[in-house]
């Protein structure tokens, strides 16, 4: 119980708690159903590709190419509607979670098998993916009108009172939670993370623990493509610019550790959560959206500072000054 | 009667391994000369235009402010940190120099007041990084938040344009002038200031990291921290140094852009980060530190910069462009590899 109330998920959930109660003190509209459900429908992406990401960073790696996969297996499934709007919206939800999936396999093919450091082969693919869009489309846009009525309506479809991406996003992490708490392989991401070496020794396959956290984070970024392209209204190269290091930063301040090894399901989803409230909460505390970005940057700063605090090993006092500095500290 | 000394030593300890010829093509600066060669002449083929002076020179400028940010962070990543903040330090500074500029102030003190915002910047990350040791990767992400968000709070949706005419002209005009010497192959070509810069600069980085016992000192850091700490290196002052300068001429690119482009807005110079990473990383330091040399970095500057410059020429889009650049990352470090892996399997 102790070990709870002092787990850095409870923590964070708390201050969110206080922050929802103190926003909703001043603005009693905040914390009415209708806008938490818009917050929530807002940032169900984020939930997803946060989730992603951090499987990503728990086996040490990090993936920079999610955004552009994004937008390009967004702008894929977009096309699909636009050309061959018969075929059933399962079909083009499938279309954009098999490109992503595919460009996922890319990475993880570089990084696993070629053992080509994971910034690495990210940072280029980020660039070749959004660059693939201009090349498919030669400059051109999806618009609103030429995506099919089902692609549009399904993120804004209600179900037992809560909007479509929002059920996905609950789905969605479960699924994630299962895998990684109750399942051999999804247990191996966390021991290839936190020891390669005696993993290795314990039969698990790294490479392979590699390859498949790419790909899972490929085919959620092809997800999240089409809810992103299907809930806008509008498919291009620049859509989600940027968007990689918003999921990065989620993973940071829900307490993922980019050491690798360390994460959970519930500290991912409450640092997604965080970067949404920031959001939502500025226009209606009348705060102009200016800030959103210092705001994060600072939560992001604090965060990694008190989750370094929690995780510090004592050193080893080895240097003389390090043994004074040791004494001195209680 | 002293015993003689042994004419010849039964082991010889080279200085250096020896050379061979398959070892020397495989080398990553002169895979980068080739790539460099190859570009140019693709390019001069192409297009008629690409060989004209002043044609080179200003595609210099467009490339020049972020490989003058690059030398800086090579030197962070060989000692296995990372500054993601850069772009974001770029615009904060040419947000102060604006605020300076609509104050009055001149030339210098604008450039000065750049490199003090920049190098402000570089001490708190590297006070983050080197004293409360958090990883540089999430810092830098952490930052570079803060820093741009600290710029969008105070500009809003502003533009600021109202920059001295002195220092518009440092950007805008050549700092040397193109001279002829009435021979046609012998001339001394127009420079902008950014490019001059980034000459000097590229030559002192060079001297410093490979000449010098604090350029091996990072060579060692960037190989195992923990032995370099117990050699006597003082690791964790050097890092910092290392985050100050990366600051201070990511301040410095900041004025050379504000005074290039003579307007600025919050969302200046936005991924640049990514763009000054991928320079450094073709340019063959390893992102797991230890590897790398300044003249790998010089040549992936030139090699990127005259890809880009050579596609506009043909109205290539940026982002197909930026397809190229990627690939071309991705290639060369696979390829080694693949060969590697092949020459080992076989």
């Amino acid at each position: 119980m102790s070990a709870l109330l002092k787990s850095r998920e409870f923590i964070l959930a708390v201050v969110l708690a206080a922050g929802i109660a103190l926003i909703g003190i001043y603005q009693p509209v905040f914390v009415e159903w209708d806008n938490l459900s818009d917050m929530l429908t807002e940032t169900s992406v984020l939930f997803m590709m946060a989730l992603a990401q951090m499987v990503v960073i728990l086996t040490r790696g990090i993936d920079l190419s999610v955004a552009a996969n994004l937008a390009l297996s967004g702008f894929l499934a977009a096309l699909v509607s636009q050309y061959y709007p018969g075929v059933p919206l399962v079909l083009m939800i499938l279309a954009g979670v098999l490109s992503g999936l595919v460009l996922g396999m890319v990475n993880g093919a570089l990084v696993a098998v070629l053992g080509i450091p994971s910034i690495v082969v990210t940072l280029g693919t980020l660039a070749v993916y959004r660059g693939m869009i201009i090349i498919i489309a030669g400059g051109d846009q999806v618009n609103a009108s030429e995506m099919g009525v089902s692609f549009q309506a399904f993120p804004k479809d209600v179900f037992l009172g809560v909007t479509t991406p929002i059920w996905i996003a609950i789905v969605v992490s479960i699924l994630f939670w299962v895998f990684l708490s109750l399942t051999r392989t999804g247990r191996g991401f966390y021991a290839v993370g936190g020891n390669p070496i005696a993993a290795r020794y314990c039969g698990i396959d790294q490479g392979w623990q590699e390859f498949l956290a790419y790909s899972i984070s490929g085919a959620v970024s092809g997800l999240c493509g089409y809810l992103w392209v299907a809930r806008y209204g509008v498919a291009y190269s620049e859509i989600a610019n940027g968007y990689e290091l918003t999921v990065i930063a989620a993973c940071v301040i829900g307490g993922v550790s980019i050491g690798g090894g360390v994460g959970t399901v519930p500290g991912a989803l409450l640092g997604a959560l965080f970067l949404g409230i920031v959001n939502t909460a500025l226009p209606v505390l009348q705060i102009t959206p200016f800030w959103q970005m210092a705001i994060s940057g600072a939560v992001i700063l604090a965060a990694v500072v008190i989750n370094a605090r929690a995780e510090r090993r004592p050193d080893k006092l080895i240097l003389p000054e390090a043994r004074r500095l040791g004494r001195a500290r209680p | 009667m002293s015993t003689p000394l042994p004419t010849e030593e039964r082991y010889a300890v080279l200085d250096r391994a020896p050379r061979r010829l398959g070892a020397t093509l495989l080398r990553w600066d002169v895979i980068l000369l080739i790539l460099l060669v190859l570009t140019v002449a693709v390019n001069a083929i192409v297009s008629p235009y690409f060989l004209d002076v002043y044609n080179l020179a200003d595609a210099t400028s467009n490339f020049s402010e972020k490989a003058i940010i690059a030398l800086a962070m090579a030197l962070l990543i060989l000692v296995r940190d990372i500054d993601l903040s850069v772009a974001a330090i770029i615009a904060l500074a040419a947000m102060v120099i604006g605020y300076a500029a609509e104050a009055g102030f001149g030339a210098p003190v604008l450039f000065a007041v750049g490199i003090g915002v920049g190098i402000l910047c570089g001490v708190f990350n590297g006070f983050l990084v080197t004293c409360v040791r958090l990883p540089s990767i999430v810092v830098t992400i952490g930052t570079m938040s803060l820093f741009r968000g600290l710029t969008q709070v105070i500009l809003g949706d502003q533009a600021l344009t109202h920059y001295p005419q002195g220092f518009l002209n440092l950007g805008q005009n050549y700092f040397i002038p193109f001279v002829k010497t009435g021979i046609r192959w012998l001339f001394i070509p127009p420079v902008p200031l950014s490019f001059l810069i980034f000459l000097v600069l590229a030559a002192i980085f060079g001297i410093v990291l490979h000449k010098t016992a604090v350029g091996r000192q990072l060579f060692a850091i960037g190989s195992n921290p923990v032995a370099a700490r117990f050699s006597g290196i003082p690791v964790d002052r050097l890092r910092f140094i290392l985050f100050v300068l990366s600051g201070a001429l990511s301040g410095l690119g900041g004025a050379l852009l504000a005074a290039r482009l003579g307007s600025m807005r919050s969302n200046m110079a936005f991924g640049w980060e990514l763009d000054i990473v991928t320079m450094v990383i073709l340019g063959g330091v390893s992102i797991a530190g230890g590897v790398g040399s300044i003249l790998g970095v010089f040549l992936a500057v030139l090699v990127l910069g005259l890809v880009t410059f050579g596609m506009s020429l043909n109205n290539i889009p940026g982002q197909v462009v930026s397809v190229y650049t990627g690939a071309l990352l991705i290639a060369v470090i696979a390829i080694p590899r693949i060969f590697e892996r092949l020459r080992r399997g076989g």
